[in-house]
C-alpha cells in the first residue's frame, strides 16, 4: 500500500518495540466472535491507471456535451483557472480547521477576508465562515429567527427552492415550529394579501429571486414583517444576481443565506458548494458555525482566531446554536478567490451579461407561437416560460438535439405542466441561445 | 531557548501580506470572459430601479491575476498541512490525502455536471452513488446506507431523526438519548435538534461505558444510546454487544458514532456489535482532504428495519439503468438539496479501491500499531489518564508537568517549533488537561520518533526552562494571539475605516 510509509521490516521492528509479534495482538480488545476472519468484501486493489480509466468511463455517461439551460439552485458560470491552482496548495487543503491561531493564519486570514465579501455582497454586518450549502443554511437561519424571537410560527413563500423548503422541514419538525406556505400571484411573487403575519410569527421565509427567477419587494417584505415582530429571512440561490440588485440587507432583512455555489466552484453534482450566512450584529451570538475575529499577537501583531466559539457545539453541547461542526472551509476558500480575481468590476460585468442574455433569451421564447413569459416581474437570469404542450416531454425531446432545455416546473408543482423554468447565464453564447429558440420552435 | 534540541524544523522567511482590501487599487482587472455578444440594454431598462444596486459594490476588491496568485501563495505559506507533516489531531484522523482522489474528482463528466441533469444523463454519477453505497454498507455490514449528509454532525442528525421516525411509527418517539461523558459535543447537539433531551452517562475508570449506570438509566423514555466506538480515549467498548441488548431490550436504538471508524475497517463489521445505525466521516476515515475545516461528507448506514426512513430520493436499478426513488412515505425527509457532496464521494470510493480489502486491513493494522508505538514510548513521560489497551489514539495529559507550571496549551504551542502541529487539546472533557494524539497509518516510522523525541525533549524543557513553554511559539509568524480580546469587541470584517484606524 503506497499510502503506507513503512515497509513490513520496519512494521516488524515497530512491533517488536512494543514486545509483540503479530499485529493481531493489538486488536485482542476486540472479542475474537467480532473479528472477521475473512476479507471485508471491496475485492483487490485498483492500481493507479487501472482506476483512472474506470472513473473515466463512468464519467463519460454523464452528459457533457450539452447545451444547458439548467439553474434551479445550480449555475454554470466560468470559472477562472487560478482558483484550481490556488486552492490545490497543499497547505490549504489538506490542513484542518483552524484551531491553533499560530499555524493557521492563511486559512484565518482567507476566512476573514470571506466573511467580509458576503457582508459586502448581502448589505449584512456580520457572516460566519460558511455552512454546508445553501438549504442547510435556509434551515439554520429558520431554527436561529425561532431562538431570536422565541416564536415558533414560520411563512415560507412557495417560490423558495422546493428542496430547500424539504431540508427546512426535515430540520424544523421536532422542534415545535410551524411552517406555513404562503402562495404566489400571477407577477410570480408572494401573494401580499395571503401573507397574514400575526405576534406569533418568527420569520418570513422568501427567496429572492425566487424559484421562479423572479425578483421579490424585500423592502416592503421586511417592513412588513418588522411591523409585527418578524424576522425577515432571505435565500439567495444565485447570488451573482447580487452584483446588479439590491443588496437584501439595504432593504431591511435580517437573516441571509445564499448557496455560493455561483462563486467559482463546479457543479460536481450539487456539490460540495459552499453556504453563506450573514444577520444583523444584533443577534450576533444566536448565530450559528464558526467565526473569525482580528486580534493581536502579545508583540502588538495583527493576527486571525476563531472566536465566540461559546455559542458552538464543541464548548456548548446540547446548548449550541447549532450542530455544525466541520463546514465547507475549502470551497469558502474558492468563493473567496473567485471574488478577488473578478473583483468588483467583474462581478459587476458578470451579473450584466447574465441579465443581458436572459432577458434576450425571454424576448425572443416569448415571440415564437404559443410560448410566454410565464410571470411578469422582474427577474435576474432565469425566468419560466408556458409552452403550448408538457413542459416535461419538452424537455425530453430537446435531449435528443443535445439541448437540456431547463427544470419542467410539473414535477415541484404540478399545476405547472406547461412550464419551464430556464436560466441563462454569461457561459450561453448568442448562438446557443438562437438555437435554443429554434429547437423550441420546431417542437 | 535551546535550538539545538529541534531536530525537524528550521525557522524560515515568510512574506507578510495585507488583507485583499488594503492590496485593491482601483482599475486592477483579474479576470477574462467573452465579451457580451447580445445587445446590451440598461440596467433599469430590464429591472425596476429601486430593485437594483445603489452601491456600486463599494469597498469590493480589485486586483490583478498576479496580485490575487501572491497574496493567496503568501496566506498558504502560514499555514501547516498534512503534506508538510505529521498532524497528530486527536479524532480528526489526519490522513495523507491521496492525489488520484482530487484527480478524478475533477474529471469533466463528474465536475461540470449539473445536479437536476435527467438520470438517464448522469448514470456514471448514480453509479458513484450506489457502488460507494455498496462498500460502506460492506464495511459496515449493515443493510443499506445514505450519501446525502454533507458532514458527520449531518450524519447523526439524519441518524437521530431515523430513530425518532421509527419510534414515532411504533408509536412512541420517547424523550431522550444517553451521551457519555467523553463523547464528541456534536452528539448532544444533533440529538437537539431531533427534538430530544440528552442525558450524560459517566465513563467507568478504565474509560468505557459503565453498564451498571446504563442499565439503571435505561428505560422506555430512552430514544437511543449515541456511543463512539472506539471512543474519544481509543479505547474499543469490549462490552459493546451487552451494551446494545440493554438499549434493544428497553426498546431503545443504538447510534454508533463513526469517527472513529478508521480503527475498525477490514477488522470487524460494526453490524456484528448489534448497533442500528452510524455514520461514517469520508473526511477522516476515508481520507478526503480536510480542506481547512471543510467539505466533508457524513454517509449514514442502517438495518434494514431503519432502511424505509433514510432520506430521499433513493439510488435504485432498474431495467433501464439507475433512478431516483423519491416515493419514500416513512422517509425523514431530505437533509441537503441534492445528493450531498458529490465531489468527496468520488474520493471515497477512489480511495477505497485503491484499498481494496488487503489495503483497508493494512491501514488499520497500521494506524492502530502507530498509536500504540507512541503511547509505548512517551507513557514514562506523560500520564496516561486510562491506561491499559489501545486502538487508534492515547489521550495524554498534561498532570506531570503541571507541577512546573506548564499545562498542555503550552506543551501544544512549544510542539510547533519542533515542527508538529499540536495534537487536539482540553478534550475529551474528562480527562483534565489533555492532549490527543493520533498519528494514522501514513506516518512513517521516523516521523513517528522525531515527535516521540519532540515530546520527551518538551518534558525537559518543562523542568528546565518552562518559560520558553510558556511563550511558545517563538518561531511563527505570530506569536499566541490575544483570543479574550477578540471575543471581547469583535472584529469580524474588514471595512475601510479599520484601516483609517
Amino acid at each position: 500500500m503506497r499510502y503506507i510509509p513503512n515497509s513490513p521490516d520496519e512494521r516488524r521492528a515497530m512491533l517488536a518495540s512494543l514486545g509483540l509479534e503479530r499485529i493481531e495482538e493489538l486488536f485482542e480488545q476486540i472479542p475474537p466472535r467480532l473479528r472477521l476472519d475473512g476479507p471485508v468484501g471491496i475485492g483487490s486493489p485498483v492500481s493507479e491507471p487501472e482506476l483512472i480509466a474506470w472513473f473515466r468511463r463512468l464519467a463519460a455517461e454523464n452528459a457533457t456535451d450539452y447545451q444547458s439551460f439548467l439553474g434551479a439552485g445550480a449555475y454554470s458560470h466560468h470559472i477562472p483557472v487560478i482558483i484550481d491552482s490556488l486552492i490545490s496548495r497543499s497547505e490549504f487543503f489538506t490542513a484542518y480547521t483552524p484551531y491553533q491561531p499560530e499555524l493557521s493564519q492563511g486559512t484565518l486570514q482567507y476566512v476573514f477576508e470571506f466573511q467580509t465579501l458576503v457582508c459586502q455582497l448581502t448589505g449584512m454586518d456580520v457572516a460566519n465562515a460558511s455552512v454546508y450549502d445553501g438549504s442547510t443554511g435556509l434551515a439554520e437561519a429558520v431554527l436561529m429567527a425561532q431562538r431570536v424571537t422565541r416564536r415558533d410560527k414560520f411563512l415560507i413563500a412557495d417560490t423558495v427552492h422546493p428542496q430547500y423548503r424539504e431540508v427546512v422541514k426535515t430540520y424544523t419538525k421536532d422542534l415545535g415550529a410551524e411552517v406555513r406556505y404562503v402562495g404566489h400571484t400571477e407577477t410570480g411573487t408572494i401573494d401580499f394579501s395571503s401573507l397574514h403575519i400575526d405576534k406569533e410569527t418568527a420569520a418570513v421565509v422568501v427567496q429572492s429571486p425566487n424559484f421562479f427567477g423572479c425578483i421579490e419587494d424585500l423592502a416592503a417584505l421586511a417592513d412588513a414583517a418588522h411591523e409585527a415582530g418578524a424576522l425577515l429571512v432571505v435565500a439567495i440561490t444565485e447570488p451573482m444576481s447580487l452584483g446588479v440588485l439590491r443588496s437584501p440587507g439595504s432593504a431591511g432583512a435580517d437573516i441571509v443565506v445564499a448557496e455560493g455555489q455561483s462563486f467559482g466552484i463546479p457543479l460536481s453534482y450539487g456539490g460540495p458548494y459552499c453556504g453563506l450566512f450573514a444577520t444583523r450584529e444584533k443577534y450576533l451570538r444566536q448565530m450559528p458555525g464558526r467565526l473569525v475575529g482580528e486580534t493581536v499577537d502579545h508583540h502588538g501583531r495583527r493576527g486571525y482566531v476563531l472566536t465566540l466559539s461559546t455559542r458552538e457545539q464543541h464548548i456548548r453541547r446540547e446548548k449550541a446554536t447549532s450542530n455544525i461542526c466541520t463546514n465547507q472551509g475549502l470551497f469558502a476558500l474558492m468563493a473567496t478567490v473567485y471574488l478577488a480575481t473578478m473583483g468588483r468590476r467583474g462581478v459587476q460585468e458578470v451579473a450584466r451579461q447574465n441579465l443581458n442574455k436572459a432577458h434576450y433569451a425571454a424576448d425572443a421564447i416569448s415571440k415564437l407561437d404559443g410560448f410566454a413569459l410565464r410571470y411578469s416581474a422582474p427577474f435576474f437570469n432565469e425566468f419560466v416560460i408556458r409552452m403550448p404542450r408538457s413542459a416535461t416531454e419538452a424537455t425530453r425531446a430537446l435531449i435528443e438535439k443535445k439541448i437540456i432545455g431547463g427544470v419542467a416546473l410539473e414535477c415541484y408543482y404540478p399545476d405547472l405542466n406547461d412550464s419551464l423554468l430556464v436560466c441563462v447565464t454569461e457561459t450561453a453564447s448568442k448562438r446557443a441561445i438562437d438555437d435554443f429558440v429554434d429547437a423550441l420552435s420546431k417542437l | 531557548m535551546s535550538k539545538d534540541r529541534i531536530k525537524k524544523a528550521t525557522s524560515h522567511v515568510v512574506q507578510n501580506e495585507g488583507l485583499l482590501f488594503e492590496e485593491s487599487r482601483p482599475g486592477r482587472v483579474g479576470y477574462s470572459i467573452p465579451a457580451l455578444d447580445v445587445p446590451e440594454r440598461r440596467d433599469d431598462e430590464l429591472i425596476e430601479r429601486r430593485f437594483l444596486r445603489d452601491d456600486d459594490l463599494e469597498g469590493m476588491p480589485e486586483l490583478s491575476e498576479v496580485d490575487v496568485i501572491r497574496h493567496f501563495t503568501r496566506l498558504s505559506t502560514w499555514n501547516y498541512g498534512v503534506d508538510t507533516g505529521m498532524y497528530p489531531l486527536g479524532s480528526c484522523t489526519m490522513k495523507y490525502n491521496p492525489r488520484i482522489n482530487e484527480r478524478v474528482a475533477r474529471i469533466e463528466g463528474f465536475a461540470n455536471l449539473h445536479p437536476l441533469t435527467p438520470a438517464p444523463l448522469a448514470q456514471g454519477a448514480l453509479e458513484v452513488i450506489s457502488r460507494l453505497e455498496e462498500c460502506l454498507a460492506a464495511i459496515t455490514g449493515l443493510a443499506a446506507v445514505t450519501l446525502q449528509p454533507a458532514a458527520g454532525a449531518q450524519g447523526e442528525l439524519t441518524g437521530i431523526a431515523m430513530i425518532r421516525s421509527a419510534l414515532t411509527s411504533r408509536g412512541n418517539p420517547r424523550k431522550k438519548v444517553l451521551i457519555p461523558d467523553s463523547a464528541h459535543g456534536t452528539n448532544p447537539a444533533s440529538a437537539v435538534i431531533c427534538g430530544y433531551t440528552v442525558e450524560t452517562i459517566p465513563s467507568r475508570e478504565d474509560g468505557t461505558t459503565d453498564l451498571e449506570a446504563l442499565s439503571k438509566v435505561m428505560n422506555e423514555d430512552v430514544a437511543a444510546l449515541m456511543l463512539t466506538n472506539p471512543n474519544t480515549l481509543g479505547k474499543f467498548e469490549e462490552n459493546i454487544e451487552e451494551i446494545c441488548r440493554i438499549v434493544h431490550s428497553s426498546g431503545g436504538f443504538v447510534y454508533m458514532d463513526g469517527a472513529n471508524m478508521n480503527a475498525l475497517v477490514g477488522v470487524t463489521k460494526p453490524a456484528r456489535f448489534g448497533i442500528d445505525v452510524m455514520h461514517l466521516n469520508l473526511h477522516k476515515t476515508f481520507s478526503t482532504p480536510h480542506g481547512g475545516g471543510g467539505p466533508g461528507a457524513g454517509p449514514v448506514a442502517v438495518t434494514e428495519e431503519l432502511e424505509p426512513f433514510l432520506p430521499f430520493p433513493r439510488v435504485v436499478k432498474t431495467e433501464e439503468g439507475l433512478t431516483l426513488d423519491f416515493n419514500r412515505p416513512k422517509s425523514i425527509g431530505r437533509v441537503r438539496a441534492y445528493f450531498g457532496n458529490f465531489g468527496v464521494l468520488v474520493r471515497a470510493l477512489s480511495y477505497i479501491l485503491t484499498h481494496g480489502d488487503a489495503g483497508l486491513r493494512e491501514a488499520t493494522e497500521t494506524a492502530v500499531l502507530n498509536a500504540n508505538y507512541i503511547a509505548h514510548h512517551l507513557i514514562d513521560t506523560y500520564e496516561i489518564a486510562y491506561p491499559g489497551a489501545l486502538m487508534h489514539e492515547v489521550v495524554f495529559s498534561d498532570k506531570r508537568q503541571k507541577k512546573f507550571g506548564v499545562t498542555n496549551a503550552d506543551i501544544a504551542k512549544r510542539l510547533i517549533d519542533y515542527g508538529f502541529y499540536p495534537p487536539t487539546m482540553s478534550f475529551p472533557l474528562i480527562v483534565q488537561g489533555a492532549l490527543m494524539v493520533e498519528p494514522t497509518e501514513t506516518e512513517s516510522r521516523e516521523e513517528l520518533d522525531l515527535f516521540i523525541e519532540a515530546m520527551r525533549s518538551i518534558n525537559d524543557e518543562a523542568a528546565e526552562d518552562p518559560d520558553t513553554l510558556k511563550n511558545a511559539p517563538h518561531t511563527t509568524k505570530v506569536g499566541r494571539l490575544d483570543e479574550v480580546a477578540a471575543a471581547r469587541k469583535p472584529v469580524l470584517r474588514w471595512r475601510r475605516n479599520n484601516l483609517a484606524e
